[in-house]
């Protein structure tokens, strides 16, 4: 019997359509991996009942021949996202016990679709952190462990519980969202392939908002294929986003030709850092060569302002935190601890309900929009960014798409970045910059570490062309051939 | 002219600027499709965008755009194609998000001036620096429990336009001329329906003091005005305040200050120390506000007339005074209820416009603008309709009843609710015209006070009135007083 949590979920879908198995034996499979993975901490709930109820529905769909690609198709969504009468708290105490009475548009695109929801993903408070350990509900373990080693290793973040979920084949595909690399950065540490869409592609409509101009929804997933099926069904315009952009969702899988002849790729040369350990540069320049073997042409570019990135992504996403974090107050839903007068109770329930991390960035961006501060912290970090989506503007005269390291490293022990806030930041190194341009970008698995840890590139393409984005990072998927998978330790001894 | 406080140490100048708050005229919130309904039961009238629930967004409600670019068309103001929402942070239990999206740095509306008419008959600009769009916040009810605050969020998200004034009142009266004027023209505008009593409309004073010729002096600024006559109490007590403090050699702090109506005095709210840092900087929600010249152009076209043009159209056109113009063009519904009472009376007489017009105007704003006033009520919930005011007017003009009798029929038509040639009718109060009849009846009141008549005819000039009166009485009134003045004249000088 096939086990279905090992199939890809372009195989699971045309598994249903041919009718070799129902969607209901396809979610139970799934819950049963749920059930047995429970140590990763990979959700916060399990929506079981539920998720057997939208199979049965999906099989209604494919016998009716209204299937899509992701009917039937089990998958986990970060507790980011709003869903309707079923916890949504990002994570974050202060949150405690909130269900909200809508539906964000981006699962309600899904569940149109067809597809199952097996549960809320742990995450990062409100999405701040890159190694998924500022959850409330406490980490997730990556399923992966460097080789011969015991100890536990993060999955990255914000979108730890999604990828970890994926990776230890509990879900085929799960949502993510991407503020600064919380999907690339965590595909790339778990062997998956995470996809950033442009900004506005997707619905920010009924998503927790970190920072409203830099939240992107997107697809976790085990294969290239796998992620142009989904974002078509999470992608679309929605005129409850004001910053949604109104262009025709393409055909992504039909962009997968795997021809590459004759494209121009760049390799910005300042994407390298201090201490980036030689395992990234050399994957990169065989990543490059793969590449060249397809037939692209490589084309060395400058995006001058890539060292600006970070520290610019760290004024603006938190000034924008600092403001969407205040209506978390006690007065009207979640967490309230009763003080003495309203002041009392604010400074009660916000020190109680957020975390250290979530505490520092609303610090630091209430002290970058600060009367005084304002000019020289926010405005300063707005021209900066100007000026980097100018360096890829640029760049986009000369090439078609990019190509960089995911990450500076593969994914860290637990807890050895945690006391770091610094040290913790700089694995958004790669990741910011399209952040900041709002451009699409993909983390397709490449290698191995010399830990036997899981290795990603990137690929970053033109606004509103991830078809480019997604036909590169297939090339680069096919060429790496990653099949290795984490040996599993967890659940049944 | 400016008016100077009398100091001890001498003259005083006031400076005043005003910020209106007027909310808007829409069906729905500024970001929500929320109603904006008055008066309905406390949060029935939220969405989730109103309570700031997570994940939720706002969306531009372009009828609240065009009502803006309407109000700023009707103080002849810029209109800005771009402008750019700002978050202003702070907290408060009554402000759901955490802070109020409002426009900071690049306003909707930009500069123009407001002609107003002061008492002794001159007028005066004073400049609008701006008006720009911001959502209101929900409302605190300290009432409704001994030790908890109740919160509706009703009016959480409703437009508001808040329009700036420039520092060019000197004092209280050009301060509440200027008010009066604003809520006129947004009246007018149909942007804001200017009802205090229910919070659509209320102004936040800045008032300082300098001596004449010098430097603004440092200002203080009093939170949510909600009447003319409050503003007025307002910046009197504050400059009086001010220039006590400034003559005892004190210093003015720069603060908020609230205004108790109980006692007409203002008391500090919080100083410039703790002043909120309200931390504005663009909602990343909203992209910037753009619209073309043609879009402002094309609602251009489709504004209703207003006070200042209607008010030289009375008097240019209907040669009625300047006086009952500008009374007339103060609200709307009163120069409405003039228009149409003057256009059914047209009608009624067939006669034109321009002669009618100036007997109207003293007909609205004399008889029926103070029975109103001693009713209580407006012109919109008047006892006498358009018709019935019209048809009062008519019998005047064609000499059915004189005007003494028009004001007798007038308070019959207040307290008997009946139509003027009813009451005409079944009180017998048809003018005699009849010269015959009239000429029988003087001659018998001259024959019965001969000795009046000798005194007249010796000189007695003034005597001529106790003629007319006493055929006035006779007939009750009825004689039509030209025709009396004529036969009497002729029959005692003749």
């Amino acid at each position: 019997m096939t086990d279905f949590t090992k199939l890809a979920l372009s195989e699971a879908r045309d598994g249903l359509k041919k009718g070799d198995f129902s969607a209901r034996e396809l979610t139970e499979a799934h819950l049963k991996a749920m059930q047995d993975a429970a140590e990763l901490n990979c959700f916060i709930v399990e929506t079981e009942d539920q998720a057997r109820d939208m199979a049965d529905k999906a099989d209604h769909m494919i016998k009716a021949g209204t299937a899509t690609g992701m009917t039937g198709i089990p998958v986990a969504i970060k507790d980011l996202f709003c869903t309707k009468g079923v916890h949504s708290c990002s994570s974050s105490h202060i949150l405690n016990g909130f269900k909200p009475g809508y539906e964000s548009t981006v699962t309600a695109n899904l569940w149109k679709d067809g597809a199952v929801m097996l549960g809320k993903t742990n995450m990062d408070e409100f999405a701040m952190g890159s190694s998924n350990e500022t959850s409330y509900y406490g980490p997730v373990k990556n399923p992966w462990r460097a080789e011969g080693e015991e100890k536990d290793y993060v999955p990255g973040g914000s979108s730890g519980g999604s990828v970890a979920a994926v990776a230890a084949d509990i879900a085929l595909a799960a949502t993510g969202t991407d503020t600064g690399g919380s999907i690339r950065q965590p595909a790339s540490f778990t062997g998956l392939v995470g996809l950033k869409p442009t900004y506005g592609r997707c619905s920010r409509w009924g998503m927790i908002a970190f920072a409203s101009s830099l939240d992107q929804a997107g697809p976790v997933t085990k294969t290239v294929r796998d992620a142009a099926i989904m974002l078509e069904s999470m992608a679309g315009y929605d005129a409850k986003d004001s910053t949604a952009v109104d262009v025709p969702v393409p055909n992504y899988e039909a962009s997968l030709t795997g021809d590459i002849r004759g494209m121009k790729i760049g390799i910005p040369n300042e994407y390298r850092m201090d201490g980036m350990s030689d395992e990234i540069e050399t994957l990169w320049q065989q990543g490059i060569q793969w590449l060249k073997d397809a037939g692209a042409e490589i084309v060395d570019i400058s995006l001058p302002h890539t060292k600006y990135a970070l520290p610019t992504y760290y004024i603006v996403a938190p000034a924008e935190a600092s403001s969407n974090l205040a209506r978390y107050d006690g007065v009207k839903y979640g967490l309230r601890v009763e003080g003495d007068s309203l002041d009392d109770m604010y400074k009660n329930t916000r020190a109680e309900g957020f975390g250290a991390e979530v505490k520092r960035r609303i610090l630091i961006g209430t002290y970058v929009l600060s009367a005084g501060y304002y000019d020289a912290y926010y405005l300063k970090a707005q021209r900066i960014r100007t000026l980097i989506a100018q360096d890829f503007a640029r760049a986009y005269e000369k090439v078609d798409a990019i190509l960089t390291p995911t990450a500076p490293s593969a994914a860290f022990a637990m807890g050895e970045k945690s006391d770091d806030p610094i040290a913790m930041y700089l694995n958004d190194v790669f990741t910011v910059p399209a952040s900041l341009a709002g451009l699409p970008a993909i983390s397709v698995p490449a290698g191995l570490s010399t830990e036997k840890l899981p290795l990603g590139l990137q690929v970053i393409g033109k606004a509103f062309d991830e078809e480019t984005v997604l036909k590169v990072g297939a090339v680069v998927e096919e060429a790496a051939a990653f099949s290795a998978k984490p040996k599993i330790w967890w659940g049944v001894k | 002219m400016t008016k100077y406080i009398q100091g001890a140490t001498g003259d005083w100048e006031i400076v005043v600027g005003l910020e209106v708050h007027a909310q808007v005229i829409s069906e729905s919130k500024l970001f929500s499709g929320a109603s904006t309904k008055y008066g309905a039961e406390p949060n029935s009238q939220v969405s989730f965008v109103c309570s700031a629930m997570p994940g939720m967004l706002p969306v531009i409600n372009e009828e609240c755009v065009r009502q803006a670019i309407r109000t700023g068309l009707a103080m002849g103001c810029q209109i800005n194609l771009r402008s750019v929402f700002d978050r202003k942070n702070y907290f408060y239990a009554d402000l759901p998000q955490g802070y109020q999206i409002s426009q900071f740095k690049d306003p909707i509306v930009g500069e123009g001036e407001i002609v107003v008419d002061l008492e002794d008959g001159s007028t005066k600009a004073i400049g609008v620096e701006r008006l720009h769009l911001e959502q209101d916040a929900g409302k605190s009810m300290h009432d409704q429990h001994p030790d908890m605050t109740y919160v509706d969020l009703n009016r959480s998200g409703v437009a508001l336009m808040e329009i700036v004034s420039k520092p060019d009142m000197r004092s209280a009266e050009e301060a509440g001329a200027y008010f009066r004027k604003i809520r006129s023209i947004v009246r007018y505008a149909g942007t804001c329906d200017g009802n205090m009593d229910q919070g659509s409309m209320r102004a936040d004073v800045n008032v300082s003091v300098r001596r004449p010729g010098e430097e603004l002096g440092t200002r203080t600024e009093t939170k949510n005005v909600n009447s003319i006559r409050f503003v007025m109490q307002v910046i009197e007590h504050e400059a009086n305040r001010q220039v006590g403090i400034l003559e005892d050699g004190g210093t003015i702090d720069q603060e908020t200050r609230l205004f108790d109506p109980s006692t007409g005095t203002t008391r500090s709210m919080r100083s410039k120390e703790e002043a909120h840092d309200y931390r504005y900087f663009p909602d990343p929600d909203l992209l910037p506000l753009e619209f073309t010249q043609t879009f402002v152009d094309g609602l251009a076209l489709h504004m209703p007339e207003m006070p200042d043009t209607k008010k030289a159209r009375f008097m240019e056109d209907l040669h009625i005074s300047d006086y009952n113009a500008a009374v007339l063009v103060a609200e709307k519904e009163n120069a409405d209820y003039f228009e149409a009472v003057l256009e059914a009376l047209c009608a009624k007489t067939s006669k034109p416009a321009k002669d009618l017009a100036t007997q109207v105007s003293n007909w609205v704003t004399g008889d029926f603008f103070g029975a109103l006033k001693k009713l209580g009520k407006t012109v919109s919930d008047s006892p006498v309709s358009v018709t019935d005011g019209a048809e009062l007017l008519a019998l005047q003009v064609d000499g059915t009843i004189s005007g003494r009798i028009a004001k007798d029929v007038f308070e019959l038509m207040l307290s008997e609710g009946k139509s003027p040639e009813v009451i005409v009718e079944e009180k017998g109060l048809k003018q005699v015209s009849d010269t015959g009849a009239i000429e029988a009846m003087i001659d018998e009141i001259l024959s019965g006070n001969a000795d009046k008549v000798e005194e007249y005819r010796g000189g007695k000039d003034k005597l001529f009135g106790f003629f007319v009166g006493q055929v006035m009485k006779k007939t009750q009134g009825k004689a039509n007083p030209q025709v009396v003045n004529q036969l009497l004249r002729a029959k005692l000088d003749g």
